[in-house]
Formats: structure tokens, sequence, C-alpha cells
């Protein structure tokens, strides 16, 4: 038994860190924050360059071939940089779903793209009725001919407006249950009929957007893998993810604890460190108990979804409900320790606890997690 | 990063759990599974431990020559592990398994680690922690016993409180003042006190639960044979800390143990019991609550995972270490809590009512729980230690 990251893994920590202090700034940040894109052409080439968008896609498509664990390490320090940009919905959205559902030369073409930085991608799975669920998809592909014509509107799609490909979630078939007659659709930008509208969001890190899809026509080749199968790579996908936020937030919420203990250090209220007072310490040790416990349910679920266990799917849920209350926690008690300074657009305590409020609701919340969980131990 | 097993490893696990599913005697579920030993169970856990040790289950990380099976603390985790799914009895001589044997084995010598560790283990000989006194809890430096030298001897004198098992214990972990004027810190020696000598009297103290599990010690006039000092004359105080590192070690494994174990009857019971016209597993807050009390034992149990990996690799403690004790302590009284929410305006009948759930084990259960705080370093205290070392926060 090793619960613990090996040399490679720290090595790919280390280079994560020191890249994204130099070319990932506070700076940097805010002026993605500040325009539609999120991302510079020039920071995406460098993630390409750095291995990172093919990291966990076979060598045959171009990628590295690494595993969950070792994205794991890669999240975290994304999260720890508030990176924002369209990483997380090329990589492990568009592009896995490509990966779990798509044929052999749908992967080919595609991930070979994204890892080499020529295309971007995205999943348009949610839809007004904001369910994490197979229950979610109420878009509707008609078949005629051999095509297919797409009809409905998605919700909350990150980065759909700098999205060369959109893979989008349909209903192709009513059958018994929400499980049955899903499938997946490669649409490509500027498809007819399709309209990205992107939202004004309080996270302006992420960028998400609505997309309504009128009789948007596409052929027989756009369908990714078999129709009406959608759901079990699908929920692969969403799994996947999951635990990829997770990472990503316990990367954020392990930085928050730290500016608050430097902080804590070095402010003198009343003569002495405020960090000498219990209500500043006692507060910052509940803050390192969660941190740990969010980390050890994500390490787990990575393992667990990289090896492909039975229990993986309880894994990713055990620790999404977890992470989002540990990491909204955390970041809440980060602006309160810091005082005034910490409520400031200046520092930075407020693009953390932005992305913890995002975070906490992106792939369901902790009660729905919760409920899952209940589900998943047989309550 | 490896869940799996070497097979050395999967066959320890699936020897421990064939031992165990012949060896867990019927009479067990008849008195309950609470997470501490209670008076009428007294005798058959001592049974209980005796065969353990027979079997070779207890002290696995403990060198063979003195009474162990010299294995690591995987082992170690995969016997808790069993140990929780077959809800198998507590063990009864936890204060010796847990701090007394691996602090004589660090500090002892020779002639003190033949003697002492393999009784621990075969529960031939209990033990007792004496340190806390009225005037010295948390502040434990402060402790007033005075061991007076008197030639090859030292005379005790003073008195020890909240001291659990003392009523039966044969043996006591103790701490006493050798130097009164060196700083607090340096005048304390460790003792392996036999707690049959003359001028020991232990008083039972009646706890919250009604039952009398820990006590007042007095000493007057107590001799001790300077062999029996552990570790150093003035050196008490480090030997005493490791004993507490120990002690957080212990935790680690087996409460979480105890607290899955308690966890699976409650969830268990939840499914005997309505709430709002409906069985209790049915209700969707009620859910919500089981579920997040699952996470959190899972969470711990990972965390647990973690800090063994630093262990086995030669690597200190990390901050996954230090939570394990907090990080318990608040999962199990929340846990406590939720069983009485669970049975509702049936959580005020006790034991001895017929329509108590569950013969009333859970009201035990709940009242016990409120000390996990208190014991072992209060929660206050642990935070302040994650604070300063952990986090590097200056001292208030
Ligand atoms: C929106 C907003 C509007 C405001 N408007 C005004 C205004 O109009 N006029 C004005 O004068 N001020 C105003 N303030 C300032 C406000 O009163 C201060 O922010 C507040 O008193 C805290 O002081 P500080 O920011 O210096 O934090 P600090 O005093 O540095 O405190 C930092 C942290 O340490 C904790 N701490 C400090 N001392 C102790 C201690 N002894 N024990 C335990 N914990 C301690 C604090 O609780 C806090 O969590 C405003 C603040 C905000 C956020
Ligand atoms: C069921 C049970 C079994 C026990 N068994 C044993 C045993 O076998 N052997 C043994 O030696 N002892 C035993 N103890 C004693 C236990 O270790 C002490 O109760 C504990 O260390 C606290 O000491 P105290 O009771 O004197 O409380 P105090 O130290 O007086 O503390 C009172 C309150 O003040 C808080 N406090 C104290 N100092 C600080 C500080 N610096 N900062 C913030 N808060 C502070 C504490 O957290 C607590 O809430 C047992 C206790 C219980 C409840």
């Amino acid at each position: 038994m090793d619960f613990g990251f090996n040399q490679e893994q720290e090595l790919l920590r280390n280079t994560a860190r020191k890249f994204l202090e130099n070319e990932c700034t506070s700076e940097f940040v805010r002026a993605r924050m500040a325009e539609p894109a999120g991302v510079t052409d020039a920071f995406w080439t460098k993630l390409a360059e750095q291995g990172w968008l093919g990291l966990i896609y076979p060598e045959e498509c171009g990628g590295t071939g690494l595993g969950f664990v070792d994205l794991t390490v890669l999240m975290e320090e994304m999260g720890r940089a508030v990176m924002p940009g369209p990483f997380f919905s090329t990589v492990l959205l568009g592009g896995l779903a490509i990966f779990e559902a798509g044929s052999a030369g749908q992967k080919k073409e595609w991930l070979t793209k994204i890892a080499e930085g020529q295309a971007k991608a995205t999943l348009a799975f949610t839809e007004p009725n904001a369910r994490w669920d197979a229950g979610a998809v109420t878009a509707a592909a008609r078949e005629s001919g051999g095509k297919f014509t797409l009809n409905g509107t998605k919700l909350f799609v990150l980065d759909a407006h700098v999205a060369d490909v959109i893979v989008v979630a349909a209903r192709t078939r009513e059958g018994k249950r929400p499980e049955e007659g899903l499938s997946l659709f490669l649409v490509p930008r500027g498809a007819r009929g399709l309209d990205v509208k992107l939202l004004p969001t309080m996270d302006q890190t992420r960028k998400l957007c609505e997309v309504t899809l009128h009789d948007v026509a596409v052929g027989a080749d756009a369908l990714l893998g078999t129709k009406d199968g959608a759901w079990a790579p699908l929920a692969r996908v969403l799994d996947r993810a999951t635990v990829a936020l997770c990472a990503e937030m316990c990367g954020g919420a392990q930085r928050v604890l730290d500016m608050t203990t430097d902080y804590a250090k070095i402010r003198v209220a009343f003569g002495k460190p405020i960090g000498s007072y219990q209500g500043v310490k006692h507060r910052a040790a509940d803050m390192l108990v969660e941190v740990e416990n969010a980390k050890s349910l994500t390490y787990y679920a990575a393992w667990a979804v990289d090896e492909n266990v039975p229990e993986a799917p309880l894994a990713a849920s055990m620790a999404k409900a977890y992470v989002s209350d540990a990491y909204r926690r955390t970041a809440g008690a980060g602006i309160q320790l810091h005082g005034g300074i910490g409520f400031t657009w200046e520092h930075d305590l407020h693009l953390y606890f932005k992305r913890a409020k995002s975070s906490e609701f992106t792939f369901g919340d902790a009660s729905y997690h919760r409920e899952r969980v209940a589900q998943l131990i047989n309550l | 990063m490896d869940f799996t097993l070497t097979s050395d490893q999967q066959q320890f696990r699936e020897r421990v759990r064939s031992w165990l599913k012949s060896k867990i005697p019927a009479e067990w579920k008849a008195l309950g599974s609470t997470e501490v030993p209670r008076a009428e169970a007294y005798d058959f856990l001592r049974r209980w431990q005796k065969q353990l040790h027979d079997g070779g289950f207890i002290g696995v990380t403990w060198p063979k020559e003195y009474g162990g099976q010299g294995l690591t603390f995987v082992e170690e985790m995969i016997l808790h592990e069993e140990m929780a799914l077959q809800k198998a009895p507590p063990m009864l001589n936890v204060l010796g398994v847990g701090m007394a044997g691996p602090t004589i084995i660090a500090y002892g010598t020779e002639e003190q680690k033949k003697r002492y560790p393999a009784k621990i283990l075969s529960c031939e000989e209990i033990w007792c922690q004496g340190y806390s006194e009225p005037n010295a809890g948390s502040d434990l430096a402060s402790l007033q016993t005075r061991a007076v030298r008197d030639g090859d001897s030292y005379v005790i004198n003073g008195q020890k409180v909240w001291t659990s098992l003392a009523h039966m214990a044969d043996w006591m972990m103790l701490l006493a003042r050798t130097d009164p004027d060196a700083p607090r810190h340096k005048g304390i020696t460790y003792f392996l006190l036999d707690m049959h000598t003359p001028g020991v009297t232990v008083k039972p103290l009646k706890q919250i639960t009604g039952d009398a599990e820990f006590n007042e010690v007095f000493f007057d006039n107590v001799r001790v044979h300077e062999r029996q000092v552990l570790g150093g004359v003035n050196n008490g105080w480090a030997v005493g800390l490791t004993t507490l590192m120990y002690e957080r070690l212990a935790l680690g494994f087996g409460l979480q143990v105890r607290l899955r174990i308690a966890l699976e009857s409650m969830i268990d019971m939840a499914r005997r019991v309505e709430k709002h016209g409906r069985v209790v597993t049915r209700d969707p807050v009620m859910r919500q609550k089981i579920a997040q009390l699952w996470i959190d034992t899972e969470a711990l149990k990972y965390t647990g995972a973690r800090a063994i990996t630093r262990l086995l690799k030669g690597e200190l403690p990390g901050p996954e270490a230090s939570t394990g004790k907090m990080g318990w302590v608040e999962t199990h009284q929340k846990l406590q809590e939720l069983a009485m929410e669970i049975e509702g305006p049936y959580s005020q009948l006790t034991k001895g009512s017929e329509r108590a759930i569950d013969g009333g084990v859970w009201q035990y259960g709940f009242l016990r729980s409120r000390a996990n705080s208190i014991e072992g370093g209060t929660t206050e205290i642990q935070k302040n230690i994650i604070g300063e070392r952990v986090l590097g926060l200056p001292k208030g």
C-alpha cells in the first residue's frame, strides 16, 4: 500500500508550480477575467508545449498517456493559481467525452489536435433544469436519412464561446429510463442554427455560456460513438471531471490556507501577531483539518477512477460532497481572518472565494453527491 | 499511489478474516457494541484479548522478542479494517497496548522490555495512565505528585485523577516530580508503578454515564525501586510525550475502527426506526446526514492512510498526522448525536426499558462520547498544537 505521490509526480508538481508562478500571475488572471476569451494564444501554446493538454490521452492520440493521479498533481497546481481559460473544458469535458465515447478515428483526429493546442473543445450537457443526472438532457436529435437535426437549449456550458467543437448530449430516443436513448454529437464552431451566448458570471475566471441549437443539422459522422448509448461513457466523463475538479479545488483551498497563515504571522493587532490569538489560530487549525481530509478523499478518488475500480463513482461523489463544503468554508474563513483587506478587489482572496462558489455547483453540489453516496452505499 | 496489497499482505488479510469469523463469540452480540469496554464486559474482554494474543493478532508491529509479530503498519491497518468489518469486540488493555508497551519498547532497559510488553499483550497485566492531577490537566507539566529519593528507592506522595481503569489495573505509567527546583519540564520522572504496592488507594469516580470507569488514585508514602524508572531520572517529560505520540497513533487505528463499527450499527438501526411516518433511511434529510457521516468516516480513514504511508517511507509525519484525533472526535460526537436524532423520542429511554431501542446502548455511547474531546488532550489543546507546530503560528 502506498498512499503518496511518486518522484515523477513530485517533479511534475514542482514544474507546474514554477511555470504557473511565472506565467499565470495575479495580473495575468485579472487580465483574462476582464476579457471574453479567458485565455491568450501564447499561453495556450505553452500549455501544449508542456504536454499538459494531452497529459491523460494515449500516445497514439498525441498524448502522454499519464493517469489521473498524475493529473491530480497538475490540477492542484492550476487551482492554486486560479488558472483561467478553457483547459478544464477542453481536456476534461470535450476531450474526455471524445476519448470515452468516440471511435478510433474520432479520437485520433480530435485528441491529437487538442494535445497539440490546435483545437479547443467543450461538453454541452446541462440545461436550464440544472440537473446533473441523465434526466438533465431534454435536447432532441431527430434522425432522418442518416443525418441528425438537433434542437434544444444548453446552459452552464463552459467556454463554448471559444470551443472549436462542442460535444452535445441529446436524446435520440425516449427510453423507459432517462439513462436510455442518449447520444453525443460533435457540433463544430459556427454550425448553422448554433447560437452561443457568453453569460456574465460571479467567478470571472470561469466563462459560462448558453448554447441554443435551432435545427442544427449534422451528418452521421458527427455521432460520437454509438447511438442511444451515450450514458455509460458520459457517466465516466462526469465522474472523472468531478475528481479533477476536486483536485483543483484542493489546490485552491491549500493556497488560501497558506495565504492566511502567512498573513496571521505578520499582521499585528493589540501588540501581537493575530495568529497568536486562539480565535484565529483555532480557525486556521479547522481549515487545515478540512483541507487535509479534502485531499485524502480526492487522492483516493483519483486512484479509484484511474484503476476503474467498482467503487470509483462512490469515491468521486464522496470527494465532491466533502470538497465542495471544505473549499467554500476555507475560502470564507480566509477572507474573515484577513479582515478588511480580504474584502478588497485588489487582494486575490476573492478570486478563490468565487472559484470555490462556482466549483461548488459544478457537477453537482454537496447535497446532490451526498444523496448519490446514500444510494451507492445502499442506504 | 497504489492501494493493492502484496500477496503476503493479502494472505494476512485472509488469515485474519477467517480467524475472526470463527472466533468472535456469540455472547458478544448480547453485550452490544459500544466503543469502550464497560464493567459488565470486563471478564469477557479479558478472555477475548487473550485469544487475540494467542492468535498473534495483537501487537503486530512490536518486535518478536518482546511478544509482537514484527510486522508493519500495513498489517496493523489490515487487522483493524477486518476487525471493523466483523464488528470485533474492543481491546480491554487499551492503554497498555496503545501506550505503555510501545513506550517501554522505545525507552526501556533490556530487563524492562523482557518483563512487561508480553504480559500487556496477553492481558495478564492491565495498565493505567497516571498523568492528570487535580491541578494538572491540559497543563500537565504543572503536576505536583512528588517522588523523593530514599536509598535505592523513591517515595511517592500525591494524587492522580481521572485515571481510567485504575480500579482494575496492575500497573501504572506514573509521572511524578523528582526535582522541584528544576524548570517545570525538566524535573519529572516516568515510573512503572505496581498498583498493588502498599500506600496506593484507588477511589472510583462515577461519570455522567453512571459508570465508574475512571478513578482518583492516592499515593501515601509509596515505595518504588529505582529500576522502575523508565527512560532516566528527570527525563519523564520526553518519555511521557512519546507515550502521547503513540496514543495518537493508536487512536488513528483503533478509534477509526470503532467509528466504522458504530456507523454500521447506526445505519442498521436507522433501517429499523421510523421518523415522520417513514423509515429513517427513506427520509431525505436523514439520508443527507447519514451520508455525510459516511464520507467523514472515509476521509479519516484515508487521511490516516496518508500518514501511515509517510511512516512506511521513513518520512517525518506530515500535517495530516496531527489531524487524526480531532477529526475523529468531531465525527464520533456527530455520529452519537445523529443516533439520538434517529431515535427521536425513544432516545430518552435507557437500559432497563423494554421500549429502549437496541437495549439502550446508544444512550450510553452518546453520553460517553462527550469525554472524547477532553480525554487524551482536549480539542482546544489539539488546535493549539496544530496551529503552532504544523502551521507555525506564534504562541499566545
Ligand atoms: C465593507 C467594509 C466597510 C467598512 N467601513 C468602514 C468605515 O466606514 N469606517 C471605518 O473606520 N472602518 C470601516 N471598515 C473597517 C472595519 O471596521 C475593519 O475592517 C475591522 O475593524 C477589522 O479591522 P482590520 O481590517 O484591520 O482587521 P484586523 O484587525 O487586522 O483583523 C484581522 C483578523 O484578525 C482577527 N483579530 C484581530 N485581533 C484579534 C484578537 N485580539 N483576537 C482574535 N482575533 C483577532 C480579526 O477578527 C480578523 O479576523 C470597513 C470594513 C469593511 C469590510
Ligand atoms: C473519560 C476520561 C478519561 C480519562 N482518562 C485519563 C487517564 O486514564 N489518565 C490520565 O492521566 N488522564 C485521564 N483523563 C484526564 C484528561 O487527560 C484531562 O481531563 C484533560 O487533559 C483535560 O484536563 P482537565 O480535565 O484538567 O481540564 P483543564 O485542563 O482544566 O481544561 C478545562 C478547559 O480549558 C481548556 N483549556 C485549558 N488550557 C487551554 C489553553 N491553553 N488554551 C485553550 N483552552 C484551554 C480545555 O480545553 C478545557 O476545555 C481522562 C479524562 C476523561 C474525561
